[in-house]
């Protein structure tokens, strides 16, 4: 019993360390750049890195869903477009009223999702294709329906400029950081508590025991896809009233910054575990990157570049993790 | 065979233990040149361990190998390679896309400095093969050719290492037809006259009568004896199979109680592996599922949990059709399936004791949207204490705990969500005899309360103990049942060996 026991407080204490570490990652970059960076420790700032991470933070929370399970979702930038693009149509082309537009976003989002879920669930695609199919799907069918217009959401001095302090900034008050927050409370709140969250690790874990334990393990495999579309699409309504416009054929490339986020956060690729705490915390440490090299004076090309690293860094650091705990045996 | 013959190998005094298992201990084994030699035991007897000593796959504790009369250590594959070992597994392992020639040579293919030599390569195949008189194209793709086919391009790689004089087949003749059967037999005399030693590992009686000369009996890791062919009844064969010792007090009649409902039925399941099965389980009773790997009982076991999709057949769950197509339904209706492999059907090895004891009932466990966390615990709590499992806390990761205790995991998982029949798929595998005793005890204690067992066990010994009835089952089809009043090791051993 005690080589039990020390076994488990070892157990315990690695657990620890590895909790702490991409905070204390966030932490001593933050402070990194608050002593090197040029006017980086202000309020200012801190807003900046709040709002930069809206949108990136609403398709992270919906990816860590499917990649817990084992999966990947490459359309999540594109599908973000997609969905508000094609809001944007219906406000601006349809003449429908802005907040019928806006609901029709993230259904969008959640349409492509649970196409995505069918493709991987039911046609065993394997993810990484259905969902590059599907990038390429979400990016065109925007420019089609949009005829390749720009969408205009309605900017603050206009008619609907209610959308704006709504969604994006009241005054000095982010008001885009309570979505983040609300969005992440849900999300933990579904994948540590609901059915639906304990099945998404089983299925990550071991699909087949899983579905042999009478799971139905397509049916939430669905589901995992189509929250992360969900998701997706209420980030392309934060897209839209941080950047005003949405562009028929961009949004690839988003999807990368929000997996590594993911990564960051020490969710592991080969799925089964994962943290939701994980993934904000992952999404502060991209966006503190990116405002502290610019106040370095380093130009985006070098966000990209840094962002790589730190993306790298972190899948060995994973790397590192999981053999470490493949080691821990309790001896009985 | 005369005695003249020059010993290829010897090995003397063999002992190999596995954690709990004392796999080998003492055995002896001899391989003349021209000779084929059988080797033949029940499941588990270590046929497959000694071959794996012998082939450098494990190394031995104790004893010593003599190959062509000097005492050699056989480390590794590549030891075994250089003395004239080969090996053709019963699953091939050939590279379908490529030709003869290429796998044949493969790792040794013909060169032209930089570049691959292609003709020459298929010329000296080609040869290689009129040699063996095999009627072979070097040229024709592996993946287009029949089984029995392939399997002869299997033998001839193996013999195409210029020393090869030593052939172990493992069982061989699996997966052909009568018609193959006869062709690679001809094959193999004609390499046992070209004075190569061949070590035939079968489990089919009538077949060792046609084509071995001597025979080798295990039997629970131990040596029994080595009989010539000719002069040996296969009667007596299977009775030095089954052997005289009989470890655990046999059942002597049924336990179940006369007019006991019947739970579950099936009638003629059939899929790939199963060819019409049918029978009947009652409440209370323990139906054993005997037969050799490969009679087709997982996949009964499978097809009864819906884990794969029958092709006919009817299952009736209390006298009602029960309509089975995923293992959800199956679940539903109450019937739960442990499998033989838990890590790779049965747990979610990175997810907590608790979280996967609450994973067949999760619906259970959930209040209006949130899963009670609480409850789950106290109930993994309850279940570590009624099942003894020896975890630090129910929030351990099932992947740190003992095998075991992993199957104990198993069972409680099926226990939480109260199925009223349980398929129990080798329960004791790799479990060492301490824990059996206690997997015994349980499920009679889940026959006392009322559930019904189907128990697939390749051990005897532990059917005779535990079933009421035994079901034999060969090459997919049931070919007897017997009560346990009747049945006994010899005659389950003549209803799973195949007649050829």
């Amino acid at each position: 019993m005690s080589v039990q026991g020390v076994a488990q407080a070892q157990n315990v204490r690695k657990l620890d360390y590895q909790k702490l570490l991409a905070p204390a990652v966030l932490v001593v970059m933050y402070a990194f750049f608050a002593i090197f960076g040029n006017n980086f420790f202000s309020s200012y700032t801190l807003k900046t890195i709040l709002e930069s991470a809206y949108y990136t933070g609403l398709m992270s929370f919906g990816i860590t869903f499917v990649i817990i399970t084992g999966g990947i979702d490459l359309s999540i930038g594109t599908n973000m477009m997609c969905s508000a693009i094609i809001g944007g149509v219906a406000f601006s082309m349809w003449g429908w009223p802005l907040w019928l537009a806006l609901c029709l976003v993230p259904l969008v989002g959640v349409m492509f999702g649970v196409l995505n879920g069918i493709l991987v669930a039911k046609a065993k695609l394997p993810p990484f294709i259905a969902t590059l199919g599907m990038m390429l799907v979400t990016q065109g069918f925007g420019s089609i329906v949009s005829r390749v217009q720009t969408q205009r959401y309605p900017t603050i001095g206009t008619e609907n400029e209610w959308f704006k302090t709504v969604f994006y900034r009241t005054g000095n008050f982010p008001t885009g950081a309570l979505y983040l927050l609300t969005a992440f409370l849900i999300a933990a709140f579904v994948l540590n508590k609901t059915r639906f969250g304990r099945y998404v690790y089983a299925i990550g874990s071991n699909e087949e025991a899983t579905r042999l334990s009478g799971v139905k393990v397509d049916k939430f495999k669905i589901l995992a896809y189509a929250v992360c579309g969900l998701f997706a699409g209420i980030g392309g309504i934060l897209y839209a009233a941080t950047y005003t416009t949405a562009i028929p054929g961009t949004g690839n490339g988003l999807e990368t910054y929000a997996i590594a986020a993911v990564i960051i956060g020490g969710t592991s690729m080969a799925g089964g575990s994962g943290t939701m705490v994980g993934t904000l915390i992952g999404i502060f440490i991209m966006a503190v990157l990116k405002a502290g090299l610019a106040s370095l004076g380093l130009q985006a090309h070098w966000q990209t570049f840094f962002t790589g690293i730190v993306v790298i860094g972190a899948v060995l650091m994973d790397n590192v993790r999981v053999r470490a705990a493949q080691k821990v045996k309790v001896k009985t | 065979m005369s005695q003249q013959n020059e010993v290829l190998v010897r090995m003397t005094g063999i002992h190999k233990y596995f954690p709990g298992v004392h796999a080998l201990n003492d055995v002896q084994f001899e391989l003349r040149a021209g000779e084929v030699h059988a080797l033949v035991g029940e499941n588990g007897a270590g046929k497959s361990t000694l071959m794996k000593v012998l082939t450098g796959i494990y190394e031995k504790d104790a004893g010593e190998i003599e190959v062509m009369g000097k005492p050699v250590e056989i480390r590794s594959t590549k030891d075994a390679q250089n003395l004239g070992i080969s090996i053709v597994h019963q699953e091939l392992n050939l590279l379908k896309d490529l030709t003869v020639a290429e796998n044949v040579y493969i790792g040794r293919e013909n060169m032209n400095g930089f570049l691959l030599d292609k003709k020459a390569q298929n010329k000296r195949a080609q040869e290689f093969l009129d040699r063996l008189n095999l009627n072979i194209k070097a040229t024709q793709n592996v993946g287009r050719m029949t089984v029995a086919k392939q399997q002869m391009v299997e033998i001839a790689k193996a013999l195409s290492y210029e020393n090869t004089r030593i052939l172990i087949l493992d069982e061989p003749t699996a997966p052909l037809s009568d018609v193959e059967i006869d062709e690679l037999f001809r094959f193999v005399r004609d390499m046992r006259s070209r004075g190569v030693g061949i070590i035939y590992i079968s489990h089919r009686m009538g077949e060792l009568k046609q084509i071995s000369d001597r025979i080798t009996v295990m039997r629970d890791g131990q040596y029994v004896d080595t009989v010539d062919t000719a002069t040996t009844p296969i009667d007596e064969i299977i009775r030095m199979m089954v052997g005289r010792v009989i470890y655990e007090q046999p059942k002597t009649e049924s336990h179940v109680a006369t007019g006991a409902p019947v739970v579950l039925e099936v009638k003629n399941l059939r899929s790939r592996d199963v060819r019409d099965v049918s029978f009947q389980l009652k409440k209370g009773e323990i139906l054993g599922l005997a037969g050799l790997v490969g009679a087709g009982r997982t996949e009964v076991g499978r097809l009864i949990s819906g884990a794969d999709k029958r092709d006919g057949g009817e299952i009736y769950v209390n006298g009602k059709l029960a309509d089975i197509q995923s293992p959800c339904d199956a679940v539903e209706l109450g019937i739960g399936y442990l499998s033989e492999d838990r890590r790779r059907y049965g747990l979610c090895l990175g997810l907590s004791v608790a979280n996967n004891i609450a994973l067949t009932k999760l619906d259970s466990f959930t209040q209006g949207i949130a899963v009670n966390d609480r409850q789950i615990k106290s109930t993994a709590r309850e279940y570590r204490e009624k099942m003894d499992i020896r975890t630090p806390s129910v929030d351990t990761l099932v992947r740190s705990l003992s095998g075991g205790n992993q199957q104990k995991v198993v069972v409680s998982k099926w226990l939480v969500r109260n199925c009223d029949v349980l398929i129990f798929d080798e329960p004791t595998r790799g479990i060492d005899v301490g824990a059996k005793s206690e997997i015994y005890k349980l499920m009679h204690s889940l026959i006392e309360e009322g559930k019904s067992i189907i128990m697939i066990s390749s051990e005897m010994p532990e059917l005779l103990r535990m079933a009421d009835r035994i079901l034999v089952m060969c090459e997919g089809e049931k070919t007897g049942e017997l009560g346990i009043e009747e049945a006994t090791q010899e005659k389950i051993m003549a209803l799973a060996a195949p007649q050829v």
